[in-house]
């Protein structure tokens, strides 16, 4: 198929309706709105389900519902609007049923801002809704990946039964590209032994996320968990750019991973040996990968739009071996390609030790520029 | 006469219906949940829709709903049947899906979604017991309390200056253009109780021939909250709830009407 220019939100959505996609239901909120809008004219064109709920709790709930039925369903927001599923989004972990929820973020906390930011790193891959679960997280760079991402993302939910969730900010969701779309696959809902679509000819199922027996709920938990462990031990996805002979290395996923690219090549103009190691699955993050670069690494740059969340997954799989420096920008400010070339240089020139604390020292050196 | 008489089934009146199951029940005794899930149950049984129908359980006393009647059925969280209820009704538009909703989950924490369902006429069915209390957390001001009742979070007696005035539901939502059928019906005495039958075997064929949304709202009893023995309880539901949640039907659209149930 012939390479098309397509706005991230919209190239979701058709990714989405091309692999197979039965139930789509939605609340506006910047900047993800055209996934709601694209999918309003085209979902009932193909005969498919599309409401536009009333609320986020409203939309989170009946997404809840179809996904009881075994259908490939999904949803999409953006931060504010996330925070407000994140009560369905723990029923539906509970519950054990398959969902694909979209996350465009923007800047934050509060209102915040309509920016691009990856404030809400956190929430989505180690936080949200209460009780014990992980949902699966994708981190697309590039509106192609994104689109590569989304059949992958409903295997994934439906193979693990979990939230799968696909993390971008406001620059993916609502720049343009060129990309290649997937051929049209046809809508399959599997005859899952799980879903409730009315007893007929067997017998009757509840779905629910309620064990008032408490050993019970310690092995559904457990259940949950190993479902998890499979996910981490077979799900694990990143890129790798520049790293054969890189003595340095930058971590960043996403739009930052994406900016980084470009530091990397200025930095390697001027002769300085850096690559770039770019999660896709932030949750289960590649901590082993990022282990081993310890090996060739003399100091990592972790690059993020936040105040270092995924700083944190980075550290506990460096486990203070190597030093690492840290580089954000917050409240929905993108880090130029220059900016991060500068942190090269710096990270080269004035190597930090391994046991400090990369996120202090950028916060004092953010105070203080 | 010996006991093995009285049982053959040319004697039998009364037996569990089809559509519910042999779990004993875990309500209070008194409480009239039970009356209402047998309601739900044997209209679901007489029209022959239990296979195919899907319940939505909600938060509060009826938590345990789907322990009792005996089709497919998914807990929502708390208020957000309704929209639970949309998701699986729009994948699976030949199924019949039902609600079954207390005062507090509906008329408080989910009031935005029982008004939307409506409003989208959504082809559901939802069966909603008033009983102006929280029963589950054990007794609290709910939305429909009534003025001056007196509750363990309204313990001198709800203060309309400061705790507003009780919500009218089945009012409210039949002047929603995608509601069909709305009414209200008591289950204090056995005349009530076949009125409430009949309405909710209406509510259901609404849903079956697609004419929209359809609620009916059940005054019920909640002696345990309300401090009185199960008799006590359900003179007080004629006396002080009927005045102020009046039986009626709130809408009947002309298409519901002409099924002539």
């Amino acid at each position: 198929m012939a390479r098309e220019l397509w706005e991230g939100n919209e190239a979701i959505a058709e990714a989405a309706v091309r692999a197979g996609v039965e139930a789509y239901f939605g609340y506006p909120i910047t900047p993800q709105t055209e996934i709601l809008e694209y999918m309003s004219r085209r979902m009932p064109e193909l005969g498919r389900v599309f409401v536009q709920a009333e609320s986020e709790p409203a939309t989170v709930n009946m997404v809840y519902g179809a996904a009881c039925t075994g259908a490939r369903v999904m949803t999409s927001s953006s931060s504010p609007g996330i925070s407000l599923m994140q009560e369905g989004l723990s029923y539906i972990a509970g519950t054990e049923v398959p969902v694909v929820l979209v996350d465009v973020m923007r800047g934050g906390p509060g209102l915040g801002n309509i920016a691009p930011s990856q404030g809400d790193y956190a929430q989505i891959c180690h936080g949200g809704g209460h009780g014990d679960y992980h949902p699966i997280v994708l981190a697309p760079a590039s509106i192609q990946e994104a689109v590569n991402l989304v059949p992958v993302a409903f295997e994934l939910a439906h193979k693990y039964l979990t939230i799968c969730a696909i993390l971008i900010d406001g620059s993916i969701g609502q720049m343009r590209e060129p990309v290649n779309l997937p051929e049209m696959q046809p809508v399959v809902r599997k005859d899952y032994d799980w879903a409730t679509t009315g007893a007929i000819g067997r017998p009757r199922r509840v779905l629910s996320s309620i064990y008032l027996d408490v050993p019970t709920e310690e092995k559904v938990n457990l259940r949950i968990l190993s479902r998890w462990k499979q996910a981490e031990a077979n799900e694990i996805r990143y890129r790798e750019y520049y790293l054969d002979d890189a003595e340095y290395v930058i971590i960043g996923f996403g739009t930052a991973g994406r900016v980084a690219l470009s530091s990397v090549r200025a930095a390697r103009a001027q002769g300085i040996k850096v690559g770039l190691f770019r999660p896709i699955s932030v949750n289960p993050y590649p901590y082993k990968r990022v282990e081993e670069l310890c090996k060739q690494a003399k100091s990592f740059l972790v690059v993020e739009m936040n105040t270092g969340q995924m700083l944190k997954d980075v550290q506990r799989a460096v486990k203070s071996r190597v030093p690492i420096r840290f580089y954000g920008r917050l409240g929905g400010v993108v880090p130029f390609p220059d900016e991060i070339t500068h942190e090269v240089q710096e990270m080269v020139k004035n190597p930090s030790r391994p046991d400090d604390e990369p996120a202090d020292l950028w916060f004092q050196r953010m105070m203080t520029r | 006469m010996v006991t093995t008489a009285i049982v053959n089934p040319e004697n039998l009146v009364y037996a569990r219906p089809r559509g519910l199951t042999e779990t004993p029940s875990h309500y209070c005794p008194g409480c009239t949940h039970g009356t209402a899930h047998r309601l739900v149950a044997e209209v679901m049984e007489e029209m022959n829709v239990l296979d195919r129908a899907i319940g939505i359980a909600p938060v509060g006393c009826a938590v345990f709903a789907y322990n009792y009647i005996d089709t497919d059925f998914v807990e929502a969280a708390h208020g957000r049947a309704p929209a639970m209820a949309t998701g699986i009704k729009r994948v699976l538009p030949d199924r019949i899906v039902f609600a079954y909703q207390g005062d507090g989950d509906l008329a408080s924490i989910g009031m935005a979604e029982i008004v939307h369902a409506a409003a989208r006429g959504e082809n559901i069915t939802v069966i909603f017991i008033n009983n102006a209390i929280y029963g589950m957390t054990g007794g609290q001001m709910a939305p429909t309390t009534l003025p001056g009742m007196k509750t363990t979070s309204s313990p001198n007696g709800r203060d309309v200056e400061s705790q507003g005035f009780p919500i009218r539901m089945a009012e409210m939502l039949a002047t929603l253009d995608g509601t069909g059928y709305c009414v209200r019906r008591s289950l204090h005495d056995p005349a009530n109780i076949r009125k409430a039958k009949k309405a909710i075997r209406t509510a259901f064929e609404t849903q079956l021939h697609g004419l929209g949304f359809s609620m009916v709202e059940l005054l019920s009893t909640c002696n345990t909250g309300w401090g009185m023995t199960p008799v006590e309880a359900l003179s007080w539901l004629e006396e002080h709830m009927i005045p102020a949640f009046p039986l009626g039907d709130y809408k009947v659209a002309l298409s519901v009407a002409a099924l002539k149930i």
